[in-house]
């Protein structure tokens, strides 16, 4: 075990080393770590964030929902009572029409009977004269007993 | 065995033991160098750096390809173990703790390369010697922990300054009174000069003692038979999957000594 200078040249090569190693390795390996260190904190809390703001984002979009079947169910049921109402309205409408052609047909009715009661009135007034003339075998001045054929007639 | 083939074990291990040393003449004086241990230390630094510094100018905050994640792995591996330890300013002990790290693992890493291939190759080229592990060299162990012990010192004056550092010295653990002071620094500075000893041979112990056991069993390999040829098979591969587990442990303990010795040279008593 004979020491010799080979203990100085290597103590100097050793100290050029950690020299080195100071100066050119540790310090640029440690400040890339130390950025993917924070890159990593940085994703890992925008990560969290977004679940966060997704879980947030899942509670409004319930409420819209809820919200929106809501107006769906109010908006069915003004429809219906929309409908309705015009159901109502073109019946009352239509029984107020019932009624006025109701009432234009029992005119109409009324009419024709009296026309038709003038006509037989006429008729009878016509037979009755032609009858008389029969019985009576002679001709009947129509005009000298208008008077009494027609209130003949009326008495029908 | 490449080398000397008719040597028999005693000299084909001490052969493996000798340093190919610089300048010849002087051999085994102080203004030795080893050729091999530097030449391995600094290949493998340079790898470290070269590597670490080409992933570290390319770092992005994004996604990490492979290469990136596996260097950014090591780099948060090593600053949770100072950050355990130590709760100041880690800009230099992160990667003072790191480079221990990663080139004690590559030099010792070098122990599971087969005992014979770097000698083997070297001698092609015409050098006799050659020690693949830098940390079963003693010189280099003492490198590192005497580079630790220095840290030590500094960062002790820097923490507490030179006077609040004496006063520590002298007062610290047993007390103020002037009859123990002398006690105390006693204990201070054993405490103090064990830490780059004990740092220093734990590693060279067990590389050094990991490399012999390489080295005997590759023994076996020129024991002419093939029984003992097989057994050297089995106990090399055995031997090498344990030793993949003891050089991680001893890069980790050298790391975490370095961090608690200098983390306790900021502590106050």
């Amino acid at each position: 075990m004979n020491f010799n200078a080979t203990l100085i040249g290597e103590m100097l090569s050793f100290a050029i080393l950690i020299w080195f190693c100071v100066h050119f390795i540790w310090p640029h390996l440690n400040k890339a770590i130390e950025e993917r260190q924070i890159k990593i904190a940085d994703g890992l809390s925008a990560a969290e964030r977004a679940h966060a703001e997704l879980k947030s984002a899942d509670v409004k979009v319930a409420a819209e929902i809820k919200l929106a079947r809501q107006q769906a169910t109010e908006i069915i049921d003004k429809a219906q009572q929309q409908a309705n109402q015009i159901i109502d309205k073109a019946r009352a409408e239509a029984v107020v029409e019932i009624n006025r052609l109701k009432a234009v047909a029992q005119d109409d009715i009324a009419n024709m009977a009296q026309r038709a009661r003038d006509q037989l009135r006429e008729h009878v007034g016509a037979l009755a004269v032609q009858g008389a003339s029969k019985i009576v075998q002679r001709e009947i001045d129509p005009a000298a007993h208008k008077a009494l054929l027609d209130q003949l007639a009326a008495e029908i | 065995m490449a080398s000397e083939p008719q040597g028999g074990l005693t000299e084909y291990i001490q052969h493996h033991l000798t340093f190919l040393s610089s300048p010849h003449v002087s051999k085994n004086g102080f203004w030795t160098l080893h050729v091999d241990s530097i030449t391995v230390s600094l290949v493998l630094g340079a790898m470290f750096s070269l590597w670490f510094w080409m992933k570290a100018r390319k770092a992005t905050a994004g996604v990490p390809g492979r290469g990136q994640a596996f260097v950014e792995l090591v780099l948060e591996f090593v600053d949770g173990q100072v950050k355990d330890v130590f709760h100041g300013d880690r800009r230099v002990l992160g990667p003072l703790a790191l480079t221990v790290f990663i080139w004690v693992f590559l030099m010792n890493a070098m122990d599971l390369l087969p005992v014979d291939l770097l000698p083997w190759i070297t001698e092609k080229f015409g050098v006799g010697h050659f020690r693949a592990v830098p940390t079963a060299d003693i010189n280099m162990t003492f490198a590192m922990s005497l580079t630790v012990f220095v840290l030590i010192i500094f960062y002790s004056f820097k923490a507490k300054g030179f006077g609040g550092y004496m006063h520590e010295m002298f007062t610290a653990p047993f007390g103020k009174h002037p009859a123990l002071w002398i006690p105390n620094f006693a204990l201070n500075l054993v405490e103090l000069l064990s830490k780059p000893v004990s740092l220093a041979m734990r590693l060279f112990g067990n590389m050094y003692a990991g490399e012999l056991v390489f080295m005997l069993i590759a023994g076996l390999f020129s024991a002419g038979s093939w029984w003992l040829y097989g057994m050297g098979i089995i106990g090399y591969t055995v031997w090498g999957l344990f030793h993949i587990l003891i050089i991680s442990i001893q890069a980790f303990i050298f790391m975490v000594l370095t961090i608690v010795y200098i983390s306790m040279a900021h502590d106050h008593h």
